[in-house]
C-alpha cells in the first residue's frame, strides 16, 4: 500500500543483485566456457507489511531471486540489505540470527514435507534450530496453536504429511514458515501446484495472516492474475532483469512495456465476452537462452518495436523518458526498461480499463 | 451424422481399496467443426473419458460396464480390436498434456512423424519424410526442412508441443482430443498454440474436445462446455451463456473463486472443502458437501441432469434458483 511505504523505511532493500552459474567443460580440468545469467542485476524494495510479486516466465530467474534473498544461493555480485544489513556477507550465527526473520514456502507441498515426520516435528523442527522462541516444554502448544492459524484441526499433529490433501500440505508449509514469527515470507509459486477451487482457500489465508501478523511478502509466481489479487507492487522479469515494476494499477492497467503489455495480453480471461474486445499480441518465438542473452535489450529478439538502437544500448530500468514530464501521481509514471516505452492499453480486458 | 456421441458412459477401477467408479453416466456430444470444453478439476473423470474414447483406457483395471461410443453412429465399444485400431490415430487423434514424455526420446521427430505415413499409408521412406516436413512447415516450426532429424529434447517445450499437433494432423483425423495441451507451457507460447490449434481446426473442420481446468483458455476457444464433478457431468451449456449465468452451484463457485486479470477483488470466494474421494463418493449430489446452497434432498436423491433450455442442463435440483441469485 502506498500510505504504508511513505512513512517507513524499506525492510529489504536489494541492489545489483546477480547470480551467474558457471558453465564449464573438460573433466579432470574445468575450465568455464560461459554462464548462465539466471539473474542479471536487479534492484528493489520491499516495504513492511506489503506484498511485492514477482511475475515472469519460466526461465526467468525469479526463483533464483527467492534463493538469494533466503541466502540459499551466494550472489555473484550485488546486496541484500535487511534492516540495513548486507545479509549476503553474513555466515555462522549472524546469518541464522537473519534467518529467523526471513522464511520460506515452497511450491511443492508433496516433496517439501519430509514424508517421515509428522506434522508436529516439521512444524516444530524451527524450534529445534532457534530454540530461543520456543523453551522445550512450550513446543508442542506451540504447534497446535500453529496449526490453528492456519486452518487445521489442532489433533492432526502426530498425522503424516501423505494423511493430508495437496491444500492441507500448502497450510502445513505455511504453519511451518511462520512458526519462528518472521517479518518477511518469500513465496514461490505457492498455489501453482493446487487445484483451482482450493487455490483460493490458500490466497485467503495468506492474506489473512498478513493481517494478523503484519508481514511483508515476496509472491513469486507465474500466474498473472493471482499475482495482481494478492500483490500491492509487482515487478516483471524477463531473462534475469526486471523489465518494468510499480504499483499494481501501474503494471496492470498501465503497462508501458512491451514485455509486459505482450504477457498480459496472452493471459485468457473467463469471460467470453470480455474477450472478444480485446487486442491480443501474439509474440513470436521462445525465451531465448540465458546462457548466450541477446546483447542491448534482452527482450528485443521477440519485441516488434525493436530498432537497431536496442541492440547496442540497453535500456535502463528508469522512467522512461517520453514520460519524463508527467506527474509521479500519474499511473504511467514508473520505472520501466525501454527506448519506446509506451501506453497501450487495448491489450488489458475493458472491465478494467 | 453426429461425429462423436458419448451416450450414458460408465467407467470403473478395480482397486485394493474396493471399485472406484471414475465416470458414472456421461453424455456428450460434438459435431465436426465444433470446439466441446470438459472442464474439471483432478479426479473429475474428465480425463478417463477422453481416453474411453480414444480407446486406450488400461483395462483391466479399468471396466466399461456400460455406455456407448457413437463415431460416425457407430459404437467403438462393440467394435473388434482391429477396427479400433484403425480409427486410433488415423481419425481420431489425441494431444496430450507432457509433449516431452509423449514423444520418445531416442528417434528424430522427423522419424516419429514419418512413422505415421509409413504404417497407416504404407509410404516410402522419402516420401514420409517429405510429408513430414511439410507437416512442420504446417505447425511453423521455423526451419523444418534442417529440424526434421533432432531429437525431441533439442526443441523448447511450445515447439515440442506443436510437433504433437503435427502428429496429431498427420493423417487429417475427423476429431481431436487435447487433454490439457497448454497447461505446461507459459502464458505467451500458449497463446501461439492455442491460436495455432484453432486456426487448423478451421482449416480441416474438425471436431475438438479440449480438456481442461483453465476457465481462462476455455473462454477463449470453446464452443460448448460440459463441467464435470465426481465422475458427472454437473452442466453443459454454450460457452457464453455458462459463464453468463452459470446454473449450477460448483460452476458459480469455481467462477468466483478464480482471481481476475481484470479486477482486483477483495477476498476471494473459496468452495469450502475439498474434492470428494472417488471411492467414497457421496450420497445424493456429490456436491452437496461443500455447496452453499445444499437442502435436504441434496443429501439423499440423485439429481439428474435437468433441461434448463434446448442447449444447456444442469444437474442441481435447485438450478432455477441458482441461475436466477
Amino acid at each position: 500500500m502506498p500510505e504504508r511505504r511513505e512513512n517507513s523505511e524499506p525492510i529489504l532493500e536489494v541492489r545489483d543483485l546477480a547470480k551467474h552459474f558457471p558453465l564449464t567443460q573438460g573433466i579432470l580440468f574445468k575450465r568455464q566456457i560461459g554462464a548462465v545469467k539466471a539473474v542479471d542485476g536487479i534492484s528493489f524494495d520491499l516495504y513492511p507489511g506489503e506484498t511485492l510479486g514477482i511475475v515472469g516466465e519460466s526461465g526467468c530467474g525469479k526463483s533464483t531471486v527467492a534463493k538469494l534473498l533466503m541466502n540459499l544461493e551466494r550472489p555473484t555480485s550485488g546486496t541484500v540489505r535487511y534492516k540495513g544489513e548486507d545479509i549476503t556477507k553474513l555466515s555462522g550465527r549472524a546469518l541464522k540470527a537473519v534467518r529467523r526473520n526471513i522464511q520460506m514456502v515452497f511450491q511443492d507441498p508433496y516433496t517439501s514435507l519430509n514424508p517421515r515426520m509428522t506434522v508436529g516435528d516439521i512444524v516444530g523442527e524451527p524450534f529445534d534450530i532457534h530454540p530461543e522462541v520456543a523453551p522445550k516444554g512450550d513446543r508442542r502448544r506451540r504447534v497446535q496453536e500453529l496449526l490453528d492459524v492456519v486452518g487445521l484441526n489442532p489433533e492432526y499433529i502426530n498425522r503424516y504429511p501423505h494423511q493430508f490433501s495437496g491444500g492441507q500440505r500448502q497450510r502445513i508449509g505455511i504453519a511451518r514458515g511462520l512458526a519462528l514469527r518472521p517479518e518477511i515470507i518469500v513465496a514461490d509459486e505457492p498455489v501453482s501446484a493446487l487445484d483451482v477451487s482450493v487455490q483460493a482457500q490458500v490466497v485467503n489465508l495468506m492474506e489473512q495472516l498478513q493481517d494478523e501478523f503484519g508481514l511483508s511478502y515476496m509472491f513469486i509466481a507465474h500466474d498473472l492474475s493471482i499475482v495482481r489479487h494478492i500483490s500491492d507492487r509487482v515487478g516483471v522479469m524477463y531473462l534475469g532483469k526486471i523489465v518494468e515494476i510499480g504499483t499494481e494499477t501501474e503494471i496492470y492497467e498501465h503497462p508501458t512495456h512491451p514485455y509486459t503489455q505482450a504477457l498480459l495480453s496472452a493471459v485468457p480471461v473467463p469471460d467470453p465476452e470480455t474477450e472478444d474486445g480485446r487486442e491480443r499480441i501474439v509474440l513470436e518465438g521462445d525465451v531465448p537462452s540465458p546462457a548466450d542473452p541477446p546483447s542491448g535489450c534482452h527482450f528485443r529478439t521477440r519485441c516488434w518495436k525493436a530498432q537497431q538502437r536496442c541492440a547496442v544500448e540497453e535500456p535502463a530500468l528508469a522512467l522512461p523518458e517520453n514520460f519524463a514530464d508527467t506527474l509521479p501521481e500519474q499511473p504511467v509514471h514508473h520505472p520501466s526498461a525501454c527506448h519506446f516505452a509506451a501506453e497501450r492499453t487495448a491489450v488489458i480486458p475493458p472491465s478494467s480499463r | 451424422m453426429t461425429l462423436l456421441e458419448v451416450r450414458d458412459l460408465h467407467v470403473d477401477f478395480q482397486t485394493r481399496d474396493g471399485v472406484v467408479k471414475a465416470v458414472n453416466g456421461v453424455n456428450y456430444s460434438v459435431e465436426a467443426g465444433e470446439t466441446l470444453a470438459v472442464l474439471g478439476e483432478s479426479g473429475s473423470g474428465k480425463s478417463v473419458t477422453a481416453q474411453a474414447v480414444m480407446g486406450i483406457l488400461d483395462m483391466p483395471p479399468g471396466r466399461i460396464p456400460k455406455g456407448e461410443i457413437l463415431f460416425h453412429g457407430e459404437n467403438m465399444l462393440t467394435m473388434s480390436k482391429e477396427e479400433r485400431r484403425k480409427i486410433r490415430g488415423a481419425r481420431i487423434a489425441m494431444i496430450f498434456q507432457d509433449a516431452l514424455s509423449s514423444l520418445n526420446p531416442v528417434l528424430t521427430v522427423g522419424y516419429q512423424l514419418a512413422e505415421m505415413f509409413r504404417v497407416h499409408q504404407g509410404l516410402g521412406r522419402k516420401e514420409a519424410k517429405a510429408r513430414s516436413i511439410e507437416l512442420m512447415e504446417r505447425v511453423k516450426i521455423p526451419a523444418a526442412k534442417a529440424r526434421v532429424n533432432d531429437y525431441p529434447h533439442q526443441f523448447s517445450g511450445g515447439m515440442r508441443q506443436r510437433i504433437m499437433i503435427a502428429m496429431a494432423l498427420a493423417l487429417e483425423p475427423d476429431l481431436i482430443i487435447a487433454d490439457e495441451p497448454t497447461t505446461a507451457l507459459d502464458v505467451t507460447v500458449q497463446a501461439q498454440v492455442m491460436a495455432l490449434l484453432a486456426d487448423l481446426q478451421r482449416e480441416y473442420n474438425m471436431g475438438l474436445i479440449l480438456i481442461t481446468h483453465d476457465l481462462g483458455v476455455v473462454a477463449d476457444v470453446a464452443d460448448k462446455i460440459a463441467v464435470m464433478y465426481a465422475g458427472r457431468i454437473v452442466e453443459t451449456a454454450p460457452v457464453k451463456e455458462l459463464y453468463r449465468a452459470p446454473a449450477h452451484p460448483y460452476t458459480k463457485g469455481l467462477l468466483e473463486s478464480i482471481p481476475r486479470l481484470d479486477r482486483k477483488g477483495q477476498e476471494l470466494y473459496a468452495i469450502q472443502g475439498l474434492p470428494p474421494n472417488m471411492a467414497k463418493v457421496p450420497e445424493g449430489c456429490a456436491f452437496h458437501p461443500r455447496c452453499p446452497a445444499a437442502r435436504d434432498i441434496c443429501r439423499t436423491e440423485l439429481p439428474p441432469l435437468a433441461e434448463v433450455d434446448d442447449a444447456r442442463g444442469s444437474a442441481c435440483h435447485f438450478w432455477k434458483e441458482t441461475i436466477d441469485a
